[in-house]
């Protein structure tokens, strides 16, 4: 087991990295960004990182590839159908539930 | 609207997020005392940090006594998203929201929270951000908790559709905006096109995660600012006569 002192000193520069990272930007930009460029570049931005976290990371979040297919599907059905954050969750851990369970019968 | 209320809106807003978070959590705490941690040093990890990548990547480091450098290194690249994020969220915040509050709000931000907070149609208040930080917080520590103390007390299959509660989040806040709009749909294929790139491509593959998703919003965000700039905001174009910025000082 590591030393608590050594412990500590790891802990510290980890989340003080960590906290720089997050809490620079929202000190520093406190005007309203004029920029058309810069504005339309910070629009599509969280957009396309939550895409490239997703894809293809969703299909090995599950047990099982058909599984977390599926999931996928059924979420972004009901986010067609602009159904709220919790709806969309819950449908689709379900889904994925329900596909596992019916594999485990069979398998 | 009061801000019991904005706190309260915000509270539900988080719940999906503290779900999802309690099974990604409950299986960092099963991970980190594996790695050798001790009980009550996994759960100070995830209250210090509150993020999966850079404290997944972090443990092997503090257990392998690693230099310090490679810490810094590591959070740095990982986490560099978030710098991505908070400056998109200091356009998102409303003027009330001051400096220690600023100094509070940025601790709480991770990919989910941010994702709900930008999804918000006004500018977002104060104590909505500490209301969507609350449950996320806690469902991360209580998750992270439940795992190291009893790593397998989940049913498997629980924990399997878990995994999966957080992607199912970040459908439904793309997929909206993507059916009003072609060009995020566009620019959102093309970041997917990009990071299976960087995940099966040989060669490619070998980056790390953290820097692959930077690489693919930075390109997809740039070239659709480029061949598809949004529209300026209406206040603007009222103004948009003057050559100075006076006219939008007193607009707002």
């Amino acid at each position: 087991m590591i030393r608590t002192e050594v412990f500590f000193i790891y802990l510290l520069v980890m989340a003080g990295v960590t906290y720089l990272i997050r809490m620079l930007p929202l000190v520093l930009c406190r005007k309203k960004i004029e920029n058309r460029f810069i504005r339309s570049f910070l629009y599509y931005i969280p957009y396309a990182v939550l895409s490239a976290m997703t894809i293809p990371a969703i299909f090995y979040s599950t047990g099982y590839l058909l599984s977390a297919v599926l999931g996928l599907a059924c979420a972004v059905i009901l986010s067609l159908f602009e159904k709220k954050l919790l709806t969309v969750a819950i449908g689709a851990c379900g889904t994925v539930f329900v596909v596992e369970y019916i594999m485990s019968i069979i398998g | 609207m009061s801000s019991q209320k904005l706190y309260l809106r915000g509270l539900k807003d988080g719940f999906p997020i503290c779900l999802g978070y309690l099974s990604v959590s409950f299986a960092f705490g099963i991970f980190a005392v594996g790695e050798g941690l001790s009980i009550w040093q996994t759960i100070l990890v995830s209250v210090a940090n509150v993020t999966s990548a850079g404290q997944l990547a972090g443990v092997p480091i503090i257990v392998g006594g690693l230099p310090l450098i490679e810490m810094v290194l590591t959070q740095f690249v990982i986490n560099l998203r978030y710098s991505l994020m908070s400056v998109s969220l200091s356009q998102k915040m409303s003027p009330r929201v001051k400096l220690l509050q600023r100094l509070a709000i940025a601790f709480g931000i991770t990919d989910e929270i941010f994702a709900v907070a930008i999804s918000q149609k006004e500018e977002v208040e104060t104590p909505y951000m500490m209301g969507l930080i609350t449950a996320p917080f806690w469902g991360w520590t209580i998750g992270t908790a439940l795992g190291a103390l009893a790593g397998d007390i989940l049913p498997e299959i629980v924990v399997s559709a878990l995994g999966l509660a957080l992607y199912a989040m970040f459908v439904a806040i793309v997929i909206p905006p993507c059916k009003k709009n072609h060009s995020v749909a566009l620019c959102c294929l093309l970041s997917i096109a990009l990071s299976s790139a960087f995940y099966y491509v040989p060669v490619l593959s070998d980056l790390s995660a953290g820097i692959a998703i930077i690489i693919c919003a930075l390109v997809s965000g740039l070239l659709f600012a480029l061949i598809a700039p949004i529209p300026d905001e209406e206040k603007k174009d009222n103004s948009g006569s003057g050559t100075d910025g006076a006219g939008k000082a007193v607009a707002t």
